[in-house]
């Protein structure tokens, strides 16, 4: 990859900056502070040495405690974080001003990690699909590197292998994750968003079912993300060139006017043009991760062919990561330049709520029918994104934090309804759900109800939230074009419902499998989070509140 | 001690609940419960008397707060009861007529096998027209005013397997609405003028307030008057709610709640005090509901719908002195209390009647049953005498005070009124004589057959001798020394009207009214056998027959116009706005079909949009930069 060492020298380049101007110190590494992301570090390292060294039938049980234990571990060490001050009082940049430790993040490592559970949990289920000799197998391909409805992919079938590499892949991803809301300077900010992506490519390839679908899927994913990141970098150049330094709040005090420009790069240094162009083209990056229109083409085809545990996590998680990378891009870095990418912004969310509304009316599929419903939602949430005030900030927190809870529910109910193929995604085949199935009918009318914003849900909540933001904020053209997308969009949620509950059910339609534990977890946590934020809203919005503030 | 006042609600609230819920197993007992906690009720009612008689007169107002109701920054509605002068009378004559027509309804529903849901439906009406009289804020009155509607819907539909008593219950409900509307916008006038609702700085601040809005309130307050007391033009429900079992034509159609409209104006008179235009208003509208009424019931063979017709015509009194300001507001409360005890009376006589006569209501049907029935007829004659305003009975003092009130009005619009009032007490005698001759004198025009007529059970003769009993003293009683006038002097005010002529002539007057009325009555149907089928009658009499067309002039009114814009807006919605939600409908599905082409599964395009994407995003900024 040449982009990477471009990137090499960038940084060398920076880093012989300076080494002239300074000393050499031995780099300050603030290890409780950094503590969650080192755990899921190490428990995604610990989980590549389970593949190697422990016993096949072994793996599965292991890997899984490991990674809930890692996991929830990293849980608590942000919640022992949050409670130590560090969200609040004693915020502050950790690792040489690389890593952010603050209230937003916290608040979003809290969300990613939670759902990291709950997609865990999801990745683990071994009940819903149908073993030949009684077995039980996971959604999971036997072998990866398998070509398709070749003999070594029946043979790795009959010998029973599974793929428990997912669960370090997860973990890494997580780990990713959990840098990309905190990383203050845009150089952490890209490693991170290659480690998230990167096992993400690999999970899309995995699915047991529809392996030709799912492969397609991860070329495309990664193609379209290399792509992406080529931009994302290409911004990260030229606004170094701008700036000089990679440094978030150092850009902010440049533009400000109120920085030492570095003498080696006085040619480019306060140049506009580069700081708007680096920056748009930053956003770009970040944008595609969000999925907002125009560049959220991969997100249907991706969300439908990867299997639907990995679709359910990365809808939710990452979604919350790139949000929280945006947020603190825009708010950190670039607020001196409001007035330049508030209307774009209010461009692209415009676009992005009509476009995944509309197009989602005449969708057939379940899983694009919630791919461009959470195009949609990327719309809202932008909507919050460019209030730029606190109130943006601790909506979309809370917004994220609903929407990452229904999201992994909703998905978690398609990996239920079976026929022979494996998972029936097709709408048809929903018909008359509720006579068969009323409480998985209900429990998915519960998460739709909560996509479309009716009250007593958290979509509700969250939505509101929002819109309100972003109405105090001056931005009512987008509250408008937000309610009124948010009709369309309730018209293709509550078809479903419609379907589900007031249609004949088909003589050979799909059975809903009974899952284990794990999946009947992760369900009913999705719709104890929908229901609680929906009807009690006002703590954890208060808790978003306070978190409201980045560090610089 | 002010803490008593809650139980007098709470006791019926109770009952209702009980009953309702309570299912079969309390049908044998359900009866006497309703009735225990009906006589609770009245206990405590008379309690809290005894405790306001033994104050001062300044001192008689009572306030029980319970809870704060509606607590959203300025607007605050709290449940809070007010008992004074004026809402202990009411409690008195609802919790005592009540009880005794829940006794006469433990006989006269004995066969029915819905008793126990009719009880808690009495005991419903009881508690929601207690709220009513006892609330201390027009939002709560309101809350009563709406609970005595329901209340009356489900009795007047009690026995809904009748289509007929269904529809009268629906009308009710309807015409209603018109009224409760009023009540609605008036109580809103009154909190954007106050800024309350509450009693005491409403009714303290009307002063200050300008005529023009008091007049718009005291309209408001008006019309919902006419709904609940079946005043012209709101008057047509009336006489089909006699669909009704017979004690709730008593207790709700005659005794209690018909009067509400009268205790909504007297309660308010401070703003009709302030709004001179719309008490005349009120005024006439009394004195036009007095004739209407009586003439209907001229014209009536059904005893219950005569009696409706005289209902109507006796609470047109009490509007009319509502009408006459605080020269008139004690002698409608009095003529209210009044009419309460000998209109009851009469109606449980009727229901008697009918009890005996296999509920026939015709009384071209009855005659000579003062044999059969003596306990009867001795209790309906006397209720009889009352109404009719026979010297020394209770009718006779507090209509003659209305009749000089009007008078005393002053100028041409005090001798319309008076004349009018003065008419009236001659058409009542007439028409209640009518009654009286029908059913109780003559031959008999039944067939002993088929009908044997006989005396009802005691529990429900006891009830119409007390009421008797009250019909004949009770209008002595309040006026000596004035005594109900000045009990209530302090809530209501009290001007003492001189009349043009002496108050001794207008008596006169009045008593030779009386007579002639009688005597009309007497030679039309005393002296001369009544015909089995109705003479086709005069141009007026067919009109009064068919409630002097109310219903032809409500259907060609409003009605028919209402039915011709319900079709034009049906059109509209049809055409216009599900041409035009459709419309979007179609659109969006169209523009989506179209977009999701965008979507083809190649890379390749997907790249492309997402370099023109980058592309404009990077030259939007630029350009609002140059911007």
């Amino acid at each position: 990859m040449s982009t990477t060492a471009d990137v090499h020298s960038l940084w060398t380049a920076a880093a012989d900056i300076h080494l002239a101007a300074d000393a050499i110190q031995a780099p300050k590494i603030e290890y409780a502070q950094l503590s969650p992301t080192l755990i899921v570090l190490a428990a995604a390292i610990i989980g590549v040495l389970v593949e190697a060294f422990v016993p096949r039938r072994a793996r599965h049980g292991t890997q899984l405690a490991l990674s809930v234990t890692g996991l929830a571990a990293a849980f608590a060490a942000v919640v022992t974080l949050a409670a130590g001050g560090h969200a609040t009082t004693k915020a502050q940049l950790a690792a040489m001003g690389a890593v952010a430790v603050d209230g937003p993040a916290l608040f979003l490592q809290g969300t990613i990690l939670l759902v990291g559970i709950l997609g865990v949990l999801t990745f683990a289920e071994r009940r819903l699909e149908p073993a030949e000799k009684g077995g039980t197998l996971d959604s999971f391909t036997a072998q990866g590197a398998a070509v398709p409805g070749s003999e070594d992919e029946k043979q790795a079938v009959r010998a029973g292998f599974t793929t428990t590499e997912v669960f370090p892949l997860v973990l890494f991803a997580i780990a990713g994750m959990l840098v990309f809301p905190a990383a203050a300077d845009l150089l952490t900010l890209f490693v991170a968003l290659e480690i998230l992506s990167l096992p993400l490519y690999l999970l899309c390839a995995l699915a047991r079912r529809r392996r030709l679908l799912s492969q397609e899927a991860a070329v495309k994913y990664f193609l379209l993300g290399a792509f992406s990141s080529a931009f994302f970098l290409f911004g990260v150049a030229l606004l170094y060139g701008y700036a000089g330094t990679l440094n978030l709040g150092g850009i902010a005090s440049v533009i400000e006017g109120g920085a030492q420009l570095t003498p080696a790069l006085a040619d480019t240094t306060g140049n506009d043009a580069l700081l708007l162009i680096g920056g748009a083209m930053v956003v770009t990056g970040l944008l595609f991760k969000v999925g907002a229109v125009p560049f959220h083409s991969w997100t249907p085809d991706v969300y439908q062919g990867a299997p639907t545990p990995v679709t359910g996590f990365m809808a939710a998680a990452t979604k919350v990561a790139a949000f929280g990378a945006l947020l603190r891009l825009l708010y950190v870095a670039l607020p001196g330049l409001r007035w330049d990418w508030r209307p774009v912004m209010w461009g692209v969310a415009i676009l992005t709520m009509v476009v995944g509304a509309v197009v989602a009316v005449t969708q057939t599929d379940v899983k694009r029918l919630l791919a461009y419903s959470s195009i949609a939602h990327a719309g809202f949430i932008l909507a919050g994104v460019v209030a730029t005030s606190p109130e943006g900030v601790s909506s979309v927190l809370f917004y994220l934090a609903a929407y990452s809870f229904v999201t992994v529910g909703a998905f978690a109910v398609v990996t239920l309804v079976r026929d022979a193929g494996g998972e029936s995604t097709h709408l048809s085949g929903w018909a008359g759900l509720g006579r068969r199935s009323p409480l998985v009918a209900a429990v998915f009318a519960v998460f739709l109800l909560a996509f479309a914003g009716i009250p007593l849900t958290s979509g509700f909540a969250g939505k509101f939230a929002v819109f309100k933001a972003a109405a105090e904020g001056g931005a009512g053209v987008l509250v408008v074009v937000g309610v009124i997308a948010s009709a369309v969009a309730a018209f293709f949620y509550i078809r479903v419902i419609v379907l589900m509950f007031f249609s004949e059910p088909k003589a050979e339609g799909p059975t809903v499998a009974v899952p284990s534990v794990l999946t009947s977890t992760v369900i009913a946590a999705g719709v104890v989070v929908t229901v609680v934020l929906g009807i009690l809203p006002q703590y954890f919005l208060d808790l978003a509140g306070q978190a409201g503030v980045f560090v610089r | 001690m002010n803490n008593l006042i809650g139980l007098l609600v709470a006791a019926p609230l109770l009952g209702a609940a009980v009953l309702l819920t309570g299912g079969r197993r309390l049908d044998r007992v359900g009866h006497w419960i309703g009735t225990a906690l009906a006589a609770a009720s009245f206990v405590v009612g008379a309690v809290l008397f005894a405790e306001l008689l033994g104050r001062d007169g300044d001192d008689r107002t009572m306030i029980q707060h319970l809870y704060s109701w509606v607590p959203v920054g300025g607007f605050q509605a709290d449940v809070a009861f007010r008992l004074d002068q004026l809402s202990i009378v009411f409690v008195l004559l609802i919790t005592g007529v009540g009880t005794l027509i829940h006794l006469y309804s433990v006989g006269y529903m004995e066969h029915d096998e819905r008793r126990r849901r009719f009880f808690g439906y009495l005991n419903l009406f009881l508690a929601a027209m207690l709220l009513l009289v006892l609330a201390d804020n027009y939002l709560l009155l309101y809350f009563g005013w709406e609970g005595v509607g329901l209340a009356s819907y489900l009795l007047i539909g009690f026995w809904q397997h009748k289509p007929s008593a269904a529809t009268a219950a629906k009308k009710a409900f309807l015409v209603n609405r018109v009224g409760d509307m009023g009540l609605a916008i008036g109580i809103f006038l009154m909190f954007t003028t106050f800024g309350t609702f509450a009693f005491g700085p409403v009714l303290g601040g009307a002063e200050a307030a300008s005529e023009g809005t008091l007049t718009a309130i005291s309209l408001m307050l008006l019309l919902a008057a006419c709904g609940k007391s079946a005043q012209v033009p709101l008057q047509s429900w009336l006489g089909d709610a006699m669909e009704g079992p017979t004690p709730v034509s008593a207790l709700i159609h005659a005794a209690t709640m018909v009067t509400a409209g009268v205790y909504l104006i007297v309660r308010s008179g401070a703003i009709f005090n302030g709004a001179p235009d719309a008490q005349t208003v009120v005024a006439v509208v009394g004195a036009v509901t007095l004739l209407f009424g009586a003439i209907v019931g001229c014209a009536k063979d059904d005893i219950k719908k005569a009696l409706a017709g005289s209902t109507m015509s006796q609470i047109g009194y009490m509007v009319m002195a509502a009408g006459l300001g605080p020269v008139g507001y004690a002698f409608a409360i009095m003529h209210l209390v009044t009419h309460g005890f000998f209109k009851a009376g009469l109606f449980l006589g009727a229901g008697s009647v009918m009890h005996g006569m296999n509920d026939e209501v015709d009384m071209r049907r009855y005659g000579g049953l003062r044999k059969l029935m003596p306990v009867t007829f001795a209790t309906f004659g006397l209720g009889y005498l009352a109404i009719i305003g026979f010297p020394g009975l209770s009718g006779f003092w507090s209509k003659d005070r209305i009749i000089e009130a009007a008078f005393a009005k002053g100028g041409t619009e005090g001798w319309i009124l008076g004349a009018v009032a003065l008419l009236g007490a001659g058409i009542t005698a007439f028409y209640m004589t009518r009654v009286m001759l029908m059913t109780f004198f003559g031959e008999k025009r039944w067939d002993p057959a088929e009908v044997h007529p006989h005396e009802s059970p005691r529990t429900m003769t006891v009830p119409m001798v007390v009421l008797a009993f009250g019909s004949v003293f009770a209008g002595g009683l309040f006026s000596l020394n004035s005594s109900f006038v000045n009990w209530l002097e302090p809530v209501t005010s009290y001007e003492h009207g001189h009349p043009p002529v002496s108050a001794a002539v207008v008596t006169g007057a009045t008593v030779v009214v009386l007579l002639v009325g009688v005597a009309l009555a007497w030679a039309a149907y005393g002296r001369r056998p009544v015909p089995v089928t109705a003479p086709r009658g005069s141009l007026l009499t067919r009109a009064a027959r068919r409630d002097l067309l109310q219903d032809d002039f409500n259907h060609a009114v409003l009605v028919k116009p209402g039915e011709y814009l319900t079709r034009g807006l049906v059109y509209l919605d049809h055409t216009v706005v599900d041409g035009a939600v459709n419309g979007t409908a179609a659109a969006v599905g169209g523009l989506s079909g179209r977009m999701r082409r965008l979507q083809n599964g190649y890379v390749r395009s997907y790249a492309v949009s997402m370099f023109g994407g980058t592309a404009v995003l990077v030259a939007a900024t630029l350009l609002m930069r140059a911007v």
